[in-house]
Parts: structure tokens; C-alpha cells; sequence
């Protein structure tokens, strides 16, 4: 994960706290998303970024689990395409591994 | 109407390990903040030497020695799949080691700013002389002249002063800086610019030694690559393209460079087709030079995964527009596929933008299109960074745009993706992989009849830029030339030129006859 | 587990974009509060 969008996540955790914010991801595939939920729930695993060592436990979500909330019309216009791009099962089963 | 052609396109690229240690963004970043870094630590123990960059399948489909099809052939990795008795050199263009790149960038430079060390110029004037593309390359004579001492180059580079440049793990020379505190004219910034400039001049060169064209003949010049040069007060003034140009000979003509970061250089060849067809300029070069900043950018994914570090390789690329020729596939300017700045940011209004709409406007479906060509990364760089295999995917959404306009079923999808795909060859050189790397095979796809037409889709992410989020994305069709129809489109200015000449020769001959 | 939440947007270049998850997740009544896309290429 970027090193930059480690140190805004780290900043908004402590704004806002780990009740209330929520990470969402648009990752490609199933690895680099992981890595994403990862980083922002137990720390940076690869410990290059300022997450390093640190513990946010913020929950995070791939866009594609939470297509029930969104309103079909625009979830239908702005991702239902990507379904059929890329690996939803596996990318899913990924990301929520890590939410504990 | 009387479209432009694509006459004829080249390619370069060069293997630059040691400018991916010290000068590749992800490296320099890392030694400002853990210089003791382990990924630092095993970086070189993953780099590979010349003959395995020469023999790299994917290097090889670049350079025009096998094509995108072939590739679909070999089984992955391809880093385990040398190609038998490959060549540096090939039908399109050619792969250039690092030490004879560094003496082209002091051929190139034209303000004392490369320094090389005397016995590696010495090396490497030798080869630069006896290399049949550049031997008669403009000012080669700088290679003779102005040794750098190894104490003198390494005060520069320990002061920092300059840019390192180093060969086989050695301090062979520096880039210096160009002021005293303008950032813009930094040895940073002086480094990528020139490798930027010299990797262009090798791909124009390239150019004239693998076509017709004539430097002379070359009227205009776009470049489009991600740099920008120019002093603290315009950051990004240019001009590349008459930089690289004057080098080359290209003596009548003049130019500009074009900036939409990847998409860039599908920009460049509509402007370019569009000069052409109007006949403002006969014959227009779209070129550009490599990124040193994007060398081993996904480097640790790859060491990490016990991979070679496969981005060491600077690219490079030269296409010919011209006038219609009847005979080169032609660029259909009547169908443009452009992201608007209304058209929205998701993935379907993106490539309905530049994939769909385009075709509506020509009468085509999505299938009508035999080869696509988007953004054409190697797969076995980016998966493992995590990125995806990014063709395939530009594939698969074409394939589901299809299925969402019901012209195409969903259950064959994937067969229609194998139809019109290809697998990615290029390296994630930025501007370099967007659409371009196809050309040189399309036109002799069409020209020996395996393909009618071909889409070149460039998308560029200028979010990166901090200025705006939109994103961007250009495209066009390149087919077959329809022949002597196409071109006996007079005008009507020209029918009645030619009716005035035959009725002024006509009395002409009265006159003398009386 | 979006209605009245600040969320935070990874998106991504070759998955899905920041704008296009930004678009969603209001729809579900959620306040976006950092929004951002990266590149691998």
C-alpha cells in the first residue's frame, strides 16, 4: 500500500476512530487488496510505510461486498462491469479474512 | 475522405540495471528512509545481465523479432524461457546494453552536464562508432573530448553535486547539475530528462535505418513522453521534440511535445493524423524516450517473490504519419474515441467513451475489431505487484462492454477476449506500454493480411498529477488502406486546378502552332 | 455497515477507481472523507 494513503489512513483513525471509520477498497485483485485490509486492521506486513508496527483495527471492505447497501442503479453504472472483469470470489474471500 | 497512414513505427530498448539501483524511484525512496534497507541489501542479487534482457520473449515481441501471438505460445514464466539464438537486434528496433546508452546521453547532451570517466568513453566511442545505426550520429565526436577523472566525478556525486552514472557496479561518470538552486534544472531532473532525450534520439534513429523516411524529410516532430524540462520559471516549457530532432538531422522540421501522462501517446497520433490529413505537414514523427524513474518501480514484489527484477528496461518508440499512400493502413480520423470530461470516472464510462462510442460513430461492433491493443504491460511484472495482468483486464471489460450492448453473449466472453487479445509484452515504462508497442505489428498484420483493423486505446491516470481526479483515454483504428479509392478522393478545387492547367497547356499549343 | 460512516477510499487505477466507489458508497449513506486511486503502472 502506498506510502502516502498510509500516513492519511493513520491521521483519520485517530480523527475519527476505528468505531466510525471504514476503510473501502477498489483493489484489482485478490492479493493487493489483502494487503490493503491488512495494513489498515493489524499493520503494514511488508513494514515499509508508517503503519508499520501499528495497529489500527479498522475494518475494511472490497466495494464488491457491499453491493447490498449501495443503490443498484449506480452500483449497476459505476461497477457491475467489473464484475465480469475481475475475480470477486476470490478477492472477497481475501479481504475479509482479515476483519477478524 | 483521404485518410492519414501510419507508414511505419521503431522501437528501442535499453537494459539499465545500474540506473536502476541509483536512479528508480521506489530505490531512491527507499535509501532516503532505511538506507540499510534488506530490500536495498538483495535488490542487485535479482538484477539479470544483457543476454537474459536480449532473450527475454517479451523483449523479443518489442523489438519486432517475434510477435504478440508467439508469446501466447510460450508458457509462463517467461524469464525461464530464454528465446534460443536471440538477437539485440530486430525487425523493428533494436536492445541497447547500458554503457553504450550512457555514451549516447553525452552525444546527446548539449550543455557539458555528462561527464564520463576516460577509459569507459573511450569503450564506449568504439562501440557507438562501429554500431551501424549510430555511426554517423551528429556530435559522436563528444566521446573524444572532455574526460572526467574518477577523483573529480566522485567529489561531484559526494557533494551532490551530480548524478552518478554507473557501469557494472562501477562510478563510470556523473550528470551534473545545470544551476546552482533551480530544482527544475536539478542533477535529478537533468539525469531523466536526458535519458529521456537520448532514448528518443536511438528510437528516430532507428526510424530512418528500418524505413524509407529521410531525416530531411521529416516536417514535424511530436514527443510525448512523462518528463518535463524547462528552468524554475516554466518547469515544463519543452521542447523535446526539436531536441531530439536536431540531433537526428531532422533539419526541416519544427515540433512539440504532448502531455496526457500514459495516454500521451495515443494524443500525439491524433494530432499527428490529423496534420497529415490536412497536409499542414507531409510527415509528422510521434516519438518518445524511456522513464528512469520507473526502473524496478515494482522491485520489491519481485524480490520477494524471488523473481529477476524484469523492469530494467528504458523504452522507446518512433512512428511515421504521412500522407495517404494508398498502400499503409490508414488512421480512420472519422472515429476518434476520446474520454470526455462528462464522461465519468468508472471503468464502463471510460471504456464506453473511448471503445464504444468511437465504433457507433463508424458503422462497427465491438467485434468488428480484430485486434485491440490498450495498455499492453507484461502480466509477469504486474501480477506479482499486485496491479493484475492489466491487457487482460482492459480485454475483459471490452469483452463485458460487448455483452452489456447485447452484442455478444456472456457465455462467450472469454472466447471473444482470446480473439481479440494479446498478451502484454511491453514494460511498465508509462506512456510506453498505452497502445503503441502494437502498431509495428499491426501494420504488418494488415499489410500480410491476418487482420483488417486493429483499436489503439491510450488511458492515462492524471489523478497522479494532483490537479484533477479525472482520468483520460484516447483511441483510434488503424485499417487496412482501401487502395487507389481512397486516395483518387479529388477535391473539387483540385479538378478544377487541373481543368485550368489542361486549358492553359492546351493554349499553349494553339499559340505556338500559329 | 456504511449508513452514517466515514469512509476512507483505496482505489485502484486497474480495479475500481476512487470516484466510482465515492459515487457508491454515498448512495448508502456514508460520508467520504478521503478518496484516492492508486497505480501500479
Amino acid at each position: 500500500m502506498d506510502l502516502e494513503n498510509q500516513a492519511r489512513i493513520k491521521e483519520l483513525a485517530e480523527k475519527y476512530g476505528k468505531e466510525d471509520l471504514v476503510v473501502v477498497l477498489g483493489g484489482a485483485e485478490a492479493e493487493a487488496s489483502g494487503l490493503a485490509a491488512e495494513t489498515v486492521s493489524t499493520g503494514d506486513p511488508t513494514f515499509a510505510g508508517p503503519l508499520s508496527g501499528v495497529s489500527l483495527g479498522l475494518k475494511a471492505y472490497h466495494i464488491f461486498e457491499l453491493k447490498e447497501e449501495i443503490d443498484p442503479e449506480i452500483y449497476d453504472e459505476q461497477i457491475s462491469m467489473m464484475e465480469m472483469v475481475l475475480e470477486v470470489d476470490e478477492i472477497i474471500n481475501e479481504v475479509k479474512t482479515y476483519r477478524g | 475522405m483521404s485518410f492519414p497512414v501510419i507508414k511505419g513505427a521503431a522501437y528501442a530498448l535499453i537494459q539499465a540495471s545500474n540506473m536502476l539501483l541509483h536512479q528508480g524511484t521506489t530505490q531512491t525512496s527507499e535509501r532516503r528512509k532505511n538506507p540499510t534497507s534488506e530490500h536495498l541489501e538483495k535488490l542487485s542479487q535479482h538484477l539479470r545481465s544483457f543476454q537474459e534482457a536480449v532473450s527475454y520473449p517479451p523483449n523479443q515481441v518489442y523489438i519486432g523479432n517475434m510477435t504478440p501471438d508467439d508469446l501466447k505460445d510460450i508458457p509462463r514464466p517467461w524469464y525461464q524461457a530464454p528465446v534460443s539464438g536471440a538477437s539485440r537486434v530486430g525487425k523493428h528496433g533494436e536492445i541497447m546494453p547500458e554503457d553504450e546508452f550512457l555514451g549516447l546521453m553525452k552525444i546527446v547532451d548539449a550543455f557539458d552536464l555528462v561527464v564520463l570517466e576516460e577509459e569507459f568513453q573511450t569503450g564506449v566511442k568504439g562501440k557507438i562508432s562501429a554500431h551501424p545505426v549510430l555511426k554517423n550520429i551528429k556530435d559522436l565526436d563528444k566521446l573524444s573530448q572532455n574526460p572526467g577523472r574518477l577523483e573529480e566525478i566522485s567529489r561531484l556525486v559526494e557533494e551532490r553535486l551530480a548524478q552518478p552514472i554507473y557501469f557494472n557496479g562501477k562510478l563510470v561518470g556523473c550528470v551534473k547539475k545545470a544551476h546552482e538552486f533551480d530544482e527544475a534544472l536539478s542533477d535529478h531532473v537533468m539525469f531523466e530528462n536526458l535519458v529521456g532525450k537520448a532514448s528518443a534520439v536511438f528510437a528516430l534513429m532507428l526510424l530512418f535505418s528500418r524505413t524509407e523516411l529521410q531525416p530531411h524529410e521529416v516536417e514535424y516532430i511530436i514527443e510525448c513522453s512523462e518528463e518535463a524540462c524547462g528552468d524554475m520559471n516554466q518547469r515544463g516549457g519543452g521542447n523535446f521534440a526539436k531536441a531530439v530532432g536536431e540531433i537526428c538531422g531532422c533539419v526541416n522540421a519544427t515540433g512539440s511535445d504532448t502531455r496526457s501522462f500514459c495516454a500521451g501517446p495515443a494524443h500525439a497520433l491524433v494530432e499527428a493524423a490529423a496534420l497529415a490529413q490536412t497536409g499542414i505537414y507531409k510527415n509528422v514523427v510521434v516519438l518518445a524516450g524511456g522513464a528512469s524513474a520507473k526502473l524496478g518501480m515494482n522491485s520489491k514484489d519481485h524480490v520477494k517473490k524471488g523473481m529477476p527484477v524484469l523492469e530494467d528496461m528504458l523504452g522507446a518508440f518512433a512512428i511515421h504519419i504521412g500522407e495517404n499512400d494508398g498502400i499503409s493502413p490508414v488512421i480512420r480520423t472519422d472515429g476518434i474515441g476520446r474520454h470526455k470530461i462528462g464522461s465519468g470516472a468508472s471503468p464502463q464510462a471510460v471504456m464506453t467513451a473511448i471503445v464504444a462510442e468511437p465504433l457507433d460513430k463508424m458503422g462497427y461492433k465491438i467485434t468488428d475489431v480484430d485486434r485491440y491493443s490498450p495498455e499492453m504491460q507484461n502480466p509477469e511484472i504486474t501480477v506479482p505487484a499486485g496491479a493484475g495482468d492489466v491487457p487482460l483486464a482492459n480485454y475483459k471489460m471490452i469483452g463485458a462492454l460487448a455483452v452489456k450492448r447485447g452484442e455478444l453473449d456472456k457465455s462467450d466472453l472469454m472466447k471473444a477476449v482470446a480473439g481479440f487479445g494479446m498478451p502484454g509484452f511491453a514494460p511498465t515504462q508509462g506512456h510506453i506500454p498505452s497502445g503503441v508497442p502494437f502498431i509495428g505489428h499491426a501494420c504488418d498484420m494488415i499489410r500480410e493480411g491476418k487482420i483488417t483493423r486493429a483499436m489503439i486505446v491510450g488511458k492515462g491516470s492524471l489523478f497522479l498529477g494532483r490537479l484533477t481526479n479525472l482520468f483520460d483515454g484516447v483511441s483510434f483504428i488503424m485499417e487496412k488502406n482501401g487502395g487507389k479509392e481512397e486516395t483518387s478522393d479529388f477535391s473539387k478545387e483540385e479538378i478544377r486546378a487541373m481543368i485550368a492547367q489542361a486549358m492553359k497547356d492546351f493554349a499553349k499549343t494553339l499559340i505556338s502552332n500559329e | 455497515m456504511l449508513q452514517g460512516k466515514k469512509v476512507a477510499i483505496l482505489g485502484d487505477r486497474d480495479g475500481i477507481p476512487g470516484p466510482a466507489i465515492e459515487e457508491c458508497v454515498k448512495s448508502a449513506g456514508a460520508e467520504v472523507v478521503f478518496s484516492t486511486t492508486e497505480c501500479f503502472v
